[in-house]
């Protein structure tokens, strides 16, 4: 008999109808006159939602993933970009949809739908080259506008960091108008801006209510989820279904419903997973293992106040707070600040900042131990662990590491893994249970 | 009581027979494509060393490619085994080193044998036999000989290339410059084991070290290794069957209950 009750998600069918509709709504943006733009998850995409209700974007990593996924097309695309000359160790999801560009596939049908814009921020090395090629290869002079937001890390922002970044943002707003010929709407920033901020803040209470034991969501169910995030986190829609998801989550809490039945052992992970490979997910639960989440999957969308106490806890937003934008420069600058305030950022510049945070989420969301993907695929999420995972063994966190890559299933070894993962769960005297 | 361990190695499948903890029978074979002729081949012979018959053998256990052994009661996963066949040869050991003809593997134990953190070498020959093998082709050397061949050296000559291909063309190199064969194999053999040593401190070395697998018959990766841990090792008679022992022993092990780590919610806090 199981342990716990467990059921589905109900609000799980929203979130994949949600996904379906952004990728065609993007392809089929032109039919109406609407406006399309591709840039990084990462990006403020609530800044260009001041051109109007029809503007549709694409975000590159996601989409990237999505290919991933899918191991045969995939080959194709990451082929195509190598047969092009570029590099088999670049970032996964880069090579991915280059290798669409070059291919004129769009992996959601049809051809590669054109963008009006790109609109980029430099969060790595990768994301700085990433347009620029794919102007190359689009072979016509797309717009293309990128952002530097490498001020350095949340705990020494100041004034004049927030100032160089929100002053880019606003030559953005500039040049938005000028390239697309559309007057900007101060206001409709705002609402995408109010709208991010409720995101990332629900998505955040989402992933604290996993402290819960049982966990009401299995990390494989909480990747299905946070990706509606990296799509559009200003849209209203996706906020209104984190609320949505919320509430669920805490009646789940209040329920004891259980992601996994049989939970009895607590992992985290580290790094995006390999996509084409979450049956791994599958395979630890037939251990009682659940893995209620990571640095990554809590930081990319969520966005976290530090407390005094060094814990982290859901970011009050500006509408809790009280606060309603007057101005372009007020919002802007509040969106950049609470961006900049992505515990996602601190792998990128300090290893001590990313363990120490990775440390804190295992012992508050009562961890056993870590299951970490030395993710070849990117670079940005992936500096950092070895130093993370010294932190961990030392607090006496066992961790399991295997090579693997986020987006290109050529570098996983499926065999090897669940080998690794076996040999692993015999040193917490854990054997597989009946099925 | 009478049991049985069968590891079914990439090269070699290994048989062992013990009776109330002592070890009576042991048989090999080379594992080939039929693995299941390997193992009737490598349990028979330990059988007739033995002195029994098969139905004296009241429990199986297996490890490696476990699933050839079709009669298993148990299997185990081949870092597993070596925990528990290097704990029952020596309860004093920390760190198990198995190093064998395709893979290397590092480990550490505790008291009861079971394996606390380890780290595997799985799709590289350049840590394991295969490359003393390949080098050994290109000095034209028999591989049983190499490793005394390279403590006739006390010159440190570097190889460089990680991969046992490469290395091999670099040895190739050595020998037009007329370096001596002597000191070739030194430097292959601190190749293998400066790779496995860098392995092994991932999991951690702690304690006394025991070295298994098939390359611990040689003497010239042994003297290495002792070198790079600073430690001298433990090494059985027999280090190729560590594994069948210790798949033999955990086949009558006791049943171990799982005991979650100690967990305690949070007061719930309210945000909003």
């Amino acid at each position: 008999m199981a342990k716990y009750k467990s059921k589905k998600l109900e609000c799980w069918g929203k979130a994949k109808e949600i996904r379906q509709n952004y990728y065609k709504d993007f392809a089929k943006a032109k039919e109406k006159g609407g406006i399309r733009w591709t840039g990084g998850a990462w990006q403020l995409d609530s800044i260009p939602m001041g051109l109007g209700d029809d503007v549709y974007p694409l975000t590159s990593e996601p989409y990237g993933a999505s290919i991933g996924n899918d191991p045969a097309f995939t080959v194709q695309c990451a082929e195509a970009a190598e047969a092009k000359g570029f590099a088999r160790d670049l970032c996964a999801y880069m090579r991915n949809e280059w290798g669409s560009v070059i291919l004129n596939k769009y992996y959601f049908g049809g051809e590669w739908p054109k963008p009006d814009f790109y609109f980029q921020n430099h969060i790595c090395c990768s994301h700085a080259k990433w347009y620029q090629v794919m102007r190359d290869l689009e072979g016509d002079e797309i717009p293309y506008f990128c952002v530097d937001v490498s001020v350095g890390s949340y705990d020494q922002l100041d004034e004049a960091k927030i100032d160089y970044v929100a002053g880019q943002y606003l030559d953005s707003i500039e040049w938005m108008q000028k390239v697309t010929g559309r007057e900007y709407d101060d206001e409709k920033l705002f609402q995408g801006i109010y709208n991010e901020c409720r995101s990332s803040s629900l998505w955040a209470e989402v992933c604290a209510l996993n402290k819960a034991i049982p966990a009401p969501l299995d990390e494989k169910t909480l990747y299905s989820l946070y990706v509606l995030g990296t799509l559009h986190k200003a849209s209203k829609e996706i906020a209104d279904f984190y609320e949505e998801l919320r509430d669920e989550v805490k009646d789940r809490v209040a329920n004891k419903i259980a992601a996994v039945a049989n939970e009895r052992l607590r992992i985290m992970t580290d790094s995006q997973p390999p996509w084409s490979a979450l049956k791994l997910f599958r395979y630890l639960e037939g251990y009682g293992v659940v893995s209620i989440g990571s640095l990554y999957t809590f930081g990319l969308i969520g966005i976290w106040d530090e407390l005094p106490d060094g814990s982290i806890a859901p970011a009050k937003t500006p509408q809790e707070q009280g606060i309603v934008f007057k101005t372009r420069e007020e919002a802007v600058r509040y969106i950049v600040q609470w961006n900049l305030k992505k515990i996602m950022w601190e792998p990128y510049y300090d290893a001590r900042l990313r363990a120490k945070r990775v440390v804190h989420i295992a012992k508050a969301w009562h961890v056993g131990g870590m299951m970490m993907h030395l993710n070849l695929g990117c670079e940005g999420t992936t500096i950092g662990n070895m130093e993370s995972r010294l932190a961990l063994l030392k607090e006496g966190i066992p961790v399991l590491t295997y090579e693997g890559n986020c987006a290109d299933d050529r570098q996983y070894d499926e065999v090897g893994t669940k080998k690794r993962v076996d040999i692993w769960m015999r040193s917490f005297d854990l054997e597989r249970l009946e099925e | 009581m009478i049991i049985a361990g069968i590891d079914v190695g990439a090269v070699a499948t290994k048989a062992v027979i013990l009776n109330d903890g002592k070890i009576i029978g042991k048989g090999m074979a080379t594992t080939g494509f039929e693995r299941e002729e390997a193992v009737e081949a490598a349990l028979a012979e330990a059988i007739k060393n033995a002195g029994i018959s098969r139905g004296d053998i009241e429990k199986v256990g297996a490890t490696g490619a476990g699933e050839a052994v079709e009669f298993a009661d148990k299997r185990f996963e081949d870092v597993v085994a070596d925990g528990a066949g290097a704990n029952f040869l020596f309860p004093q050991a920390k760190t198990v080193i198995d190093v064998g003809g395709e893979e290397a593997r590092g480990m550490r134990i505790d008291e009861t044998g079971r394996v606390v953190d380890f780290a595997l070498n799985e799709r590289c020959a350049a840590g394991a036999g295969a490359f003393v093998e390949a080098m050994a082709r290109a000095l034209e050397v028999k591989t049983e000989e190499m490793g005394e061949l390279s403590l006739q050296s006390d010159k440190d000559i570097e190889i460089n290339a990680q991969c046992t291909i490469f290395a091999e063309s670099e040895v190739v190199s050595q020998i037009h410059l007329k370096t001596s064969k002597a000191d070739i194999a030194r430097a292959v053999h601190e190749g293998i084991a400066t790779r496995v040593v860098s392995m092994v401190r991932r999991s951690g070395v702690e304690g006394e070290v025991a070295l298994i697998g098939g390359v611990a018959y040689n003497p010239g990766f042994v003297a290495r290794i002792k070198e790079h841990l600073g430690k001298e090792l433990l090494i059985s008679e027999d280090p190729q069957i560590v594994g069948a022992i210790g798949a033999a022993v955990l086949a009558v092990g006791p049943e171990v209950e799982f005991k979650a780590p100690e967990a305690k919610l949070d007061t719930e806090k309210e945000w909003r």
